[in-house]
């Protein structure tokens, strides 16, 4: 079967890719102050949608156009999707400006997942800032609903301020404890903040697990990936069991438009998520 | 080996480092206890030494007229405060304040300074292990000033 015609099918089961599905805005929450949660249900013909912990949908608000935004709810929720997203750009502001039972059009699932098969039996350690924990969210869930299979589960995060901090009652200060090991920290504070000051980079050498064994997921700004990945190489951890998620401008999300490329990756159907050595030579190199 | 000897040996900065260094170094130190929100070093008096954080978290401040304290970074457990007592005019830089109730075990920084002047080969050996967390201190200060999560969308 040809490449183009194996993705068409493998992302949409008969569905053109390039043709976006009607879903409607079923609640819409802030979570910062320039990021919201945004949960859509289906709405016509695709009921039954499924994704892997990892991948993205393009969001597509009519009249505006189309971005690429990473899946931040809990896989088995069929009937609904939910994106965490942060409000930066014009189609982004628009989809905050929506309402309940507004019409947004979904191309989706897309890309790679996070490898939570080859995790199982090993320490998982997650490094993430800002919005990168929201692609990690499906990670966490996934963790926690399938506990006994992971050996111990560390959340590092890092945002700005603590009013940046994503998910708090969640995952940070949850209000029934959760077999997770959190820690995080942001890096600027008022002086009655009780929690650690300085970027996720400081948490890595204080962090309880086993390099040798560990599987490493890295979230963030490109600049924030790279000195986590030297915390985490200094650790001990190898760059076969680091992985991160890449962010490039994805347009047609299926690898045809180029957009994205990545040296010889297209990051829309190659990654995101791509393993640490297989990345790390083009991560040095600026032009790209 | 006295208790508290046992306590800060058990610490990267230290071992390996031959006995007649620990032991030297062992005269210096003492334990030390803050309570939540007491300050414990403020900016321009002099620097007197470096603490070994063995329990709660500490966190640096720098005062900025208009705007009060502000913190740049904390510190926990296992941790080294400290280092202007390195370099003259030995005087902190930042001001030192505890989160919460706060044991650490201070080293005397005088006493550490003719240590290191009369053991040459422990001074050298001593400043080897705190230039990384120097370096680790200042890399961190410098990504936090990059804002580093605004980056992605």
């Amino acid at each position: 079967m040809p490449a183009r015609e194996a993705t068409l099918t493998a992302v949409f089961e008969g569905h053109d890719a390039m043709l976006p599905s009607w879903f409607r805005v079923a609640r819409i929450r802030s979570e910062t102050q320039d990021t919201f949660t945004l949960e859509l249900t289906a709405d016509g013909e695709k009921t039954d949608f499924t994704f892997q912990p990892g991948q993205f949908n393009m969001l597509y608000v009519f009249g505006v156009g189309e971005v690429p935004i990473s899946i931040s709810g809990p896989p088995p929720l069929r009937d609904r999707i939910i994106h965490t997203i942060r409000a930066v750009g014009t189609v982004t502001r628009n989809l905050w400006r929506l309402k309940h039972g507004d019409i947004v059009g979904v191309r989706g699932p897309f890309g790679t997942a996070w490898p939570l098969k080859e995790a199982e039996g090993r320490d998982v350690v997650i490094v993430t800032g800002g919005i990168g924990l929201a692609p990690l969210r499906p990670v966490l869930y996934h963790l926690l609903h399938h506990r006994k299979k992971f050996g111990r589960v560390i959340l590092l995060y890092g945002a700005r301020t603590p009013n940046d901090l994503l998910y708090g009652d969640e995952f940070l200060w949850p209000a029934l404890p959760l077999d997770l090991t959190v820690d995080y920290t942001v890096d600027r504070a008022k002086t009655d903040w009780r929690g650690q000051i300085g970027v996720v980079t400081t948490l890595i050498p204080r962090a309880e697990f086993d390099p040798s064994r560990a599987v490493t997921m890295v979230c963030g700004p490109e600049v924030m990936m790279r000195f986590t990945i030297r915390a985490l190489s200094e650790r001990g951890v190898a760059s076969e069991r680091i992985y991160v998620s890449m962010e490039r401008s994805m347009k047609c999300a299926v690898g045809f438009c180029g957009h994205c490329q990545y040296g010889p990756a297209f990051v829309c159907k190659d990654g995101p998520v791509f393993r640490w050595d297989r990345v790390e030579r083009l991560f040095g190199i600026r032009e790209l | 080996m006295t208790v508290i000897q046992q306590e800060w040996m058990s610490n990267a900065l230290f071992s390996g480092l031959p006995p007649d260094c620990v032991e030297r170094l062992s005269h210096t130190t003492r334990n030390e206890s803050f309570e939540s929100r007491e300050l414990i070093f403020r900016e321009g008096e002099p620097a007197d030494g470096f603490h070994l954080i063995q329990k709660g978290s500490v966190a640096l401040e720098i005062f900025v007229e208009g705007r009060g304290a502000v913190m740049i970074e904390t510190l926990g457990p296992g941790e080294v405060l400290g280092w202007s007592w390195l370099v003259e005019p030995y005087r902190w830089h930042f001001d030192a304040k505890a989160l919460t109730a706060t044991q650490t075990i201070v080293f005397g920084g005088r006493v550490v300074r003719e240590v290191f002047e009369s053991h040459r080969d422990c001074g050298y050996l001593m400043l080897k292990r705190f230039l990384p967390i120097i370096v680790q201190r200042l890399q961190a200060t410098r990504l936090q000033f990059l804002d580093v999560y605004h980056a992605r969308a």
